[in-house]
Parts: C-alpha cells; structure tokens; sequence
C-alpha cells in the first residue's frame, strides 16, 4: 500500500462551523457516526485520527491517521469507516498517513470533555503532560520512584469521579496502550488516564 | 533501492519484532497484573513498529512480498536483530525453560533498548527516507514511554529489597557485554549513514551513556566493565537462541503458509 507523507491542510475544530464550506461536507456528516471502537463515546473525528476528506486518483479518499503504532482497533477503524460510507452509498478508499505522528493534542475540547463523563481521565488539551509530581503524598500505595528524567514523571491528573488532584499512579497501562491506571486517594475510585501522547 | 537501505530498514523491523516476541512471552505468566498488561501492551508497540517498517520495505522492494512474508518466512540468518534482544528473560545463558525466566532481566534488557532507541528514534526523525522519519516519530512516543516504564522499575528493583538488587546486578552483569554491538557500525549501517537514511552509531553513545549512567546511580547499581567481544546479531551470526523463537513465533504462518485473516 503506497501510504503518502505528504500534510496538507489539518481539519481541527467542530464540524458544523469549519466544514460547511467543504464540499465534502456530506461525507463528513456521515463519519460523524464512526467512534473509536474502544471508547465508543467518541467520533474518530474528535479523536483526531481522521485527517481529512478528498478527491484522489481513483475516486473518494478518507485518511486517518493511526494511534499507537500496535493499536489493534486501528483496522476495526478502517472497516467502520468504509461501512457508515458504504450504508449511505459512498464509495471510498481509507488511506493512512503516519506523519505528522498523531497526537492526543488533536483531541478535541467536547472529546475530552466525553472522555470525563464516561469515566476516563482526558490528556492535557495544551500538551503540558511534562508538568510533573505525583499528586498524591499518601506513601501507602505502591508510588513509582522519582524521576529525574524531564518529561517522563507522572502528570498530575484529576479524577474524573469527584474532581480530586489527590491522585497517584498504580501501573503505567492500563486496560489499553493508551491508558494508564490511576487511583484517587480521595474517593478511593481506581480510574484510567487516557496518557498524553 | 540500495540493498543496504532495505537491510537497515530490516534491522530496525526485526530488533522491534523479536523484542516484542520475547516481552510477549509474559502475557499470561507476569509477576504481578499490572505488569503482566504493561508487557503486554508494549509488545504491542514493537511488533506495531516492526509492522510499519516490514511494509515499508515490502513497497521499495516491489516484488509482491509482504509484511507477513517478511516476518514468518525467513530463517535465523536472514534475520538483522541485535543478538542482546534474542536472548532469554535469563542469566543463565541455556536456559529455555519458563521457570528460568527473571524479570530482573527482562526489565534490564528493556531498558538498554530503550536507551538506545529514544536517541536512535530521535534522529531518525531527520532521515533522508520520509516514510522512515514518519515512523520514527510516531516510535519516539512510545520507546520514550517504555524507557520510563523499564527505569522506573530498574529503581525499584536496584534500590530494593537484597534479593532483587542481586539479581539486577547480575541481569546487568550478563547483558552489558552484549551492548558492545551497538557501537560496532556494520556495512549497512554505515551506507544508511552515508546516504543520510540512517545515522552514525557512534553519535548514539553519549545520549545512551548519560540515560545508563543516571539511572545506574539513582538505582544504586554498579556498572560493569565493557567486554571485548562483539556480538554479530546484525550480521545474521544469531545466538542459539534465535532458532527456538522463530520456531514459536513463525510456526502457525509455515503450517498455513496461504492462509490470511
């Protein structure tokens, strides 16, 4: 599969106002019904990893850009992707594109906001994941060692339960390679943190 | 297309591919939960980045192979890995049992890569092969995360209990001399250099030694001296050991060598 590198212009914000103008608008409608396999709160376009909506050489393209490099819903995304087109009676080639490398930066606000809500501590809008410590000072949990390393300590993370910064660590994944597992010191609640990446 | 540029794409693909096999030995057996779903999940990210590289050579060569052919149908000399990364989760240099299997050395072992690959990854991101830089980039992400998970665990495993600073030591001891290959450029890896598709390895050692050496000091471990012999993993001269993992992990592809899913 030829997979370009090439970045044209990046989709960023809500539909309905950035996407009127598109002729594509039609087809972006319609993926607005594909979420994310595995946080099905979600739409690919509010996780960012679809990228945009063209004309190429042999007909309509969708290109979505992939997570983690193992993530195993990348295909699953790909099929849903070509089905929500293919029930309306678009046809259309799914192409991927690796760079620029996706980033939870492209996340948008009412994702993270979703993410909250179904139980998932979002990743930091504005890429400040690096501003570290342990949230919690309670040492009876397993705490993780310092770090010295910049950029690789534990963020800060409120719970999405009760709101509490009074957070610690227990395992750096959690169910997913996207997610870590937290624990709130306060509420007591063990919690995932989708991790800033 | 240069055949040292396809080979050094391969051992970028095949040192990602057989760590993630050796990690993904634990799925199931980790020491505790938590750790059972983090190797888990970082095999993942290897055997991910081993996707992406063998389908990149799969498109320059052009002859119809694929990523799958690549990984499940060529033979032990065939294979371009660091021999550090065939090696048993051991420091008994036969051992193949389970029982054998230490997380002291697992957790030693993924840290040298890790410290090799978060430099390595980083240039990389500058290479002359665009599809190579994408890769690297997306890689960075992850080998950053798996260095902070195999350090953090060096800590608590070097500055811990006596038992388990014993065996790091001793997992560090076995693994080191192995890191010598590294340094050692080969034939492909100086071309890839040349041709501004890869980068001189012996720009990596710094970067390497400074995250080796601050860790070592918080874990409270002694680094050993470096040997003199020279490990040829990336020349297709394997260990014993690559044999019996290729054995598991291309087994079910040779019995099915059709068959898709």
């Amino acid at each position: 599969m030829v997979v370009p590198v090439l970045a044209p212009a990046l989709p960023s914000g809500p539909i309905a106002e950035k996407q009127l103008a598109d002729p594509y608008h039609a087809v972006w409608t319609l993926l607005e019904a594909v979420t994310d396999p595995e946080i099905p709160v979600v739409s690919l376009r509010e996780m960012g990893i679809l990228r945009s909506v063209r004309e190429g050489a042999d007909g309509l393209e969708v290109v979505i850009t992939p997570t983690y490099s193992g993530c195993p819903a990348m295909s699953q995304m790909e099929d849903d992707v070509k089905a929500a087109l293919a029930q309306a009676g678009v046809v259309a080639r799914v192409v991927t594109r690796l760079a620029p490398a996706w980033s939870t930066d492209w996340m948008t606000q009412d994702a993270r906001e979703k993410l909250r809500a179904y139980g998932i501590a979002p990743p930091p809008a504005d890429g400040a994941a690096s501003a570290c410590g342990h949230g919690g000072s309670v040492t009876s949990v397993i705490q993780f060692a310092t770090q010295k390393i910049a950029g690789y300590a534990s963020p800060t993370v409120a719970c999405p339960q009760c709101g509490s910064e009074n957070t610690t660590e227990i395992s750096h994944f959690g169910s997913t390679a996207c997610k870590a597992l937290y624990k709130c010191l306060d509420c007591l609640e063990p919690f995932d943190y989708f991790k800033h990446y | 297309m240069a055949q040292q540029h396809l080979e050094y794409l391969l051992h970028l693909a095949d040192n990602a591919l057989i760590l993630g096999q050796r990690n993904a030995e634990w799925c199931g057996h980790g020491p505790i939960l938590e750790e059972d779903l983090a190797l888990a999940n970082m095999s993942l990210d290897l055997v991910g980045q081993a996707r992406l590289l063998y389908q990149h050579v799969a498109t320059l060569k052009n002859d119809g192979g694929t990523e799958d052919k690549l990984a499940y149908f060529r033979d032990v000399p065939e294979f371009r890995n660091y021999t550090l990364l065939e090696l048993p989760h051991s420091t008994a240099l036969a051992a193949t049992a389970a029982n054998d299997r230490d997380y002291a050395a697992t957790i030693v072992r993924n840290f040298l890569y890790s410290a090799l690959m978060v430099p390595l990854w980083n240039k990389l991101q500058a290479s002359e092969d665009a599809q190579l830089s994408a890769i690297a980039a997306k890689s960075l992400k992850e080998a950053t995360y798996h260095l902070r998970h195999s350090r953090d665990w060096l800590m608590r495993l070097g500055d811990g209990t006596d038992e388990s600073r014993a065996r790091t030591q001793k997992a560090l001891n076995h693994f080191m001399p192995y890191v010598q290959e590294f340094w050692t450029a080969s034939d492909m890896e100086t071309a890839a250099a040349e041709a501004g598709v890869g980068v001189d390895v012996s720009s990596l050692r710094d970067g390497f030694n400074a995250l080796l050496d601050d860790a070592l000091a918080e874990a409270t471990l002694t680094r050993p001296a470096a040997g003199a012999y020279v490990t040829t993993g990336k020349h297709g001269l394997h260990s014993e050991h690559l044999g019996f993992v290729l054995a598991e992990m291309q087994s079910l592809a040779r019995a099915h060598p059709e068959g898709v899913w």
